[in-house]
């Protein structure tokens, strides 16, 4: 028994150890280090995740609390412009709102509605390309012409389409990112399954007898994880810009929660009356957000991908 | 001896248009329906004894690999019987082949794909044997895996590393390891040895033979290699296009191969003393294609011996000598 | 007979992440012409690398260090980029394992070849069409008119490989290197593309570097072997010699662990071990983990290259039947 409990102590500590390690001297970091593009999009990556998480604990107001806005600071240029008050660097709106509070609060808003749509959509997506894939024959026809139907209409008309259908809200707009977002996952996932299928070693989990769910979820799922990966850094930005569009539209997040598409309309109404800073502000702030993203995927994307090596 | 199995009239086929759109072409002016069926397995029989190593051989192309997918049901057979110790299989729901499932395993062609670069190698065991209820619980499990690994001859250590961290010999290794775990009476080996290097291969064949005196397993050997086909069966069968085209014991093949093709497969192998390919005419041609099978004999058009019955009909199996058969109208 | 080929000292190393690994490691040989050269040994042995170094196609992260590669009087490693595509395709040729990849599956075969001869000869069209047709029947092609107008997935395995060859030969080529040209075809088209590589050379009078793990294959074929292990050769000389006569213990575990069609054994003899982590190779002689007669001099010390016979040279301390010479 000694000698047993030995055994298997060993091969836990050794596995735990180990895998730091091998992680931290692996390809993938020494590849990491040397591309600066990986290392500018975590940057960027990181300061935007850690503003929106502990950005509020020091901004001058909360955007969302009338009692915090007086409206006599309204219309105050950015700090460095003249009659700018250094107390509220990006200036102010048309309510007296500061707009580096604005922006900070609305881009956890948008990250948000960015990550869980992209978890929600990718839930789906995978579910149902694993599915695809998998089985074959009609379920698997049936799918994808579903997908091919719903990838014949542009992404943004369908969202909208959706958003009026369901109103404004959090919630709603989930929903609406999810339905739009699940083709490129059930077809990516689709994709690789088809190819992980065919390999010998799936071959030896059916030659054993093992049922078709534990399968998928302990043999193919964990071999089509890199491409969902890359695809979900991708689709995070693009969801942030899904949820800008249709928040600036007017469609998306209720106005008293706004996201940063939302400060974006707030400051379009007042753009040709010299006010430029409350739109033009947010809108830099959510391209620095998806180009980040986007760097960072880029990596991921050329890294984990192995049919690009 | 008994029969550890017996396959009877084994047919494959495979339908290369996958829906009915797809049968309908455009030719020459007019819809045609085409059918493109692959015919992979034509009408096979053979038995293997208990505790025998029977072979097929044959070049790529010519329906071993199917035949052997077929016979442990990873492809549903089109027709024909496979029996395992008398038990008909052939035609039986997933659930009841479990238990057969676990009597016979697979040894798969390429290291490099036949192992789930996600899993540890000791997860690899494991899973299987608690699967079929070989272990108990997951220490029982953990214990017997170490115990074949070292069989296979890899260290306890190795354990828990993952595949990509072995060489191709390893991980073939690995891969017998895991046909082993759940203590099979049958093996069968698709090409084993045919993706590793020259000193390898005979360290896994040699593993191969060592393992079948200890458990008494029998096998069913996949290869296209002759001389490694030589070394280790009692019993083989020379495929071609889908056919048994001749098939009998060591002996009789390679002191006394009959069928043209065999002659053909010898005096195409290259040689150490250097002289075969100067001396041999070999043959001439390709395989033909399996989804528009030639008539008669499928090996007609490029056989040396031809006759004109050749083209027409094609040969019933005939026994030349006590258990060896060909299919030729030769003999 | 002329050297049309020497190397002297070359190393081609690749420099990755996890360290340099020495893939081509002080390697001299030469190649008269119109000889047939069989280079072993099993993966990793740097048989291949030795190849594609020889007409300077390593990518990165791999790099050719030092050495000499001279090739009919001049060192191919002081020419410039633009020089050395004059050299390839014209003077030396590849043959590629993998006949499915090495053609391009958009253009027919007879673009291919003529954009061969377009680059290297001075041909009018009509002049392209006939050589054209003329390197296929060459290779055992029927119908060359017409086959010129097909696409490489209109032709088989073997026949694709016998394409390959007819463009390698387009531009007449002194040398041409075969990496595994069989590797990926059955036996009985094997020996078809092996007797017709036999068959050209001594036709055109070229000399071929033919590179395989195949010890049968090789002493089919060659005039002389190097036998390749860990990027450095182990044994040199004639195929009689090297089959018959090896002294090196690496291929003798070669010679043995081939089960032969023509003898009986009941147990193959094995090299034991594996190949060495090549980021990691040991002191002293590479075979000497594996080694049966490994020795204290072999852990520390490597051995050179020696000659032990004529034109028979091997890098071991302990020579098996030394007394024989």
């Amino acid at each position: 028994m000694q000698v047993q409990v030995k055994t298997s102590n060993a091969l836990k500590g050794s596995a735990e150890n180990s895998k730091l390690k091998t992680f931290l001297s692996s390809e993938f970091i020494y590849n990491y280090k040397r591309s600066p593009t990986a290392i500018i999009g975590s940057i960027i990556t990181i300061v935007v995740l850690l503003t929106a998480l502990i950005g509020p604990f020091f901004t001058v107001q909360n955007p969302y609390d009338m009692s915090t806005i007086d409206l006599s600071d309204a219309y105050k240029p950015p700090a460095w412009i003249e009659g700018g008050d250094s107390n509220f660097i990006l200036g102010t709106d048309q309510q007296g709102r500061d707009i580096l509070s604005a922006i900070v609060y609305g881009s956890r808003i948008s990250l948000i509605i960015g990550v869980a749509g992209t978890l929600f959509a990718s839930i789906i997506g995978i579910t149902l390309g694993l599915v695809s894939g998998y089985f074959g024959g009609r379920v698997d026809a049936l799918i994808m012409r579903m997908a091919d139907i719903q990838l014949s209409f542009p992404t943004m008309l369908i969202a909208l389409f959706l958003m009026t259908f369901f109103g404004r809200g959090i919630g709603n707009i989930l929903i609406a990112l999810c339905l739009v977002g699940w083709v490129r996952y059930a077809r990516t996932v689709r994709g690789e399954t088809l190819t992980v299928k065919k390999k010998e070693y799936i071959e030896a989990t059916r030659v054993i007898g093992l049922p078709n769910f534990k399968i998928i979820s302990k043999h193919v799922l964990p071999n089509v994880f890199t491409s969902i990966i890359v695809l979900s850094t991708i689709q995070v930005g693009s969801f942030i810009l899904t949820e800008a569009t249709l928040s600036f539209l007017g469609l998306g997040v209720p106005v008293t929660r706004p996201s940063l598409g939302m400060l974006c309309n707030n400051g379009f109404k007042v753009l040709y009356s010299g006010l430029w800073w409350v739109s033009i502000f947010p809108g830099l702030y959510i391209m620095l957000i998806v180009f980040g993203i986007n760097l960072l995927g880029d990596f991921l994307r050329d890294e984990l991908n192995p049919k690009l090596k | 001896m008994e029969k550890i199995l017996s396959v009877n009239n084994l047919e494959q086929k495979f339908d290369l248009n996958r829906g009915i759109l797809d049968k309908i072409k455009f030719r020459n002016g007019r819809f045609i329906k085409e059918e493109r069926i692959v015919n992979a397995v034509n009408d096979i029989s053979f038995d293997i004894k208990q505790r025998e190593v029977f072979s097929l051989v044959g070049e790529s192309g010519c329906g071993k690999s199917t035949t052997a997918r077929t016979i442990i049901k990873l492809i549903e057979p089109k027709g024909g019987t496979v029996k395992f110790k008398g038990n008909n299989i052939t035609n039986i729901s997933g659930n009841e082949m479990l238990k057969y499932r676990k009597k016979m395993q697979m040894i798969f062609q390429d290291p490099y794909a036949s192992l789930n670069p996600r899993q540890k190698v000791i997860d690899i065991l494991v899973e299987p044997m608690l699967f079929h209820k070989v272990a108990n619980n997951l220490q029982e499990a953990r214990e017997k895996a170490l115990d074949i690994l070292e069989k296979v001859g890899l260290r306890p250590e190795q354990a828990t590393r993952y595949p990509h961290q072995f060489s191709g010999g390893q991980r073939q290794r690995i891969g017998i390891a895991r046909a082993l775990a759940v203590e099979p009476e049958f093996i069968i080996a698709d090409e084993p040895v045919s993706a590793l290097d020259v000193s390898i291969q005979a360290q896994i064949l040699n593993l191969l033979m060592e393992l079948k005196d200890e458990f008494n397993f029998s096998y069913l050997f996949i290869a296209h290699d002759l001389s490694v086909v030589k070394h280790i069966s009692d019993n083989l069968g020379v495929m071609y296009l889908g056919k048994i085209v001749e098939k009998g014991s060591k002996e009789h093949i390679f002191n006394n191969s009959l069928h043209p093709y065999t002659k053909a497969l010898f005096s195409a192998i290259p040689r150490l003393s250097g002289t075969n390919l100067r001396k041999s005419k070999g043959i001439e041609g390709e395989i033909p294609s399996p989804i528009s099978l030639p008539s008669g004999c499928f090996f007609h058009e490029r056989c040396p011996y031809m006759k004109p019955i050749c083209r027409e009909v094609m040969p019933e199996e005939k026994e030349v000598e006590k258990d060896h058969f060909v299919l030729c109208h030769l003999y | 007979m002329n050297k049309l080929l020497e190397v002297k000292g070359l190393k081609t190393y690749f420099h990755t992440f996890k360290g340099t690994v020495k893939a081509v490691d002080n390697v001299s040989f030469d190649i008269h012409e119109g000889e047939i050269l069989g280079v072993v040994g099993e993966s990793g042995g740097g048989k291949s690398v030795t190849g594609f170094s020889v007409i300077r196609l390593i990518d990165e992260p791999g790099q050719i260090e030092s050495g000499e590669i001279i090739f009919n009087g001049t060192n191919l490693l002081k020419k410039s980029e633009s020089e050395m595509n004059k050299v390839r395709g014209k003077e030396i040729s590849m043959v590629f394992q993998d006949p499915m990849t090495s053609l391009n599956p958009v253009y027919t075969i007879g673009e291919q070849m003529d954009e061969v001869l377009l680059l290297h000869e001075k041909l009018n069209k009509h002049e392209r069409r006939n050589r054209c047709i003329e390197l296929l029947k060459d290779v055992g092609i029927s119908n060359p008119e017409s086959r010129l107008k097909n696409y490489p997935h209109q032709f088989s395995g073997g026949m694709r490989q016998r394409v390959v060859i007819a463009i390698a030969l387009a531009a007449n080529p002194k040398l041409i290197i075969a990496d595994e040209p069989t590797t990926a075809l059955d036996v009985t088209i094997q020996s078809q593309i092996l007797k017709l590589m036999k068959k050209l050379v001594e036709e055109h009078g070229v000399a071929l570097m033919l590179i395989t793990h195949d010890l049968a294959v090789v002493s089919e074929m060659a005039d002389r072997i190097n036998v390749m292990y860990c990027g450095k050769i182990v044994e040199s000389g004639y195929t009689r010699e090297i089959i018959e006569n090896y002294t090196h213990p690496y291929t003798e575990g070669l010679l043995n662990s081939i089960p032969d069609i023509d003898k009986d054994k009941s147990k193959l003899n094995t090299i034991p071990g594996i190949v060495p982590n090549m980021f990691d190779l040991p002191k002293g002689c590479n075979f000497s983990p594996r080694c049966k007669n490994c020795q204290d001099i072999c852990l520390e010390k490597e051995p050179k290259l020696t000659e032990i016979g004529e034109n028979h040279y091997v890098s071991c301390h302990f020579p098996l039947r030394k007394e024989a010479n």
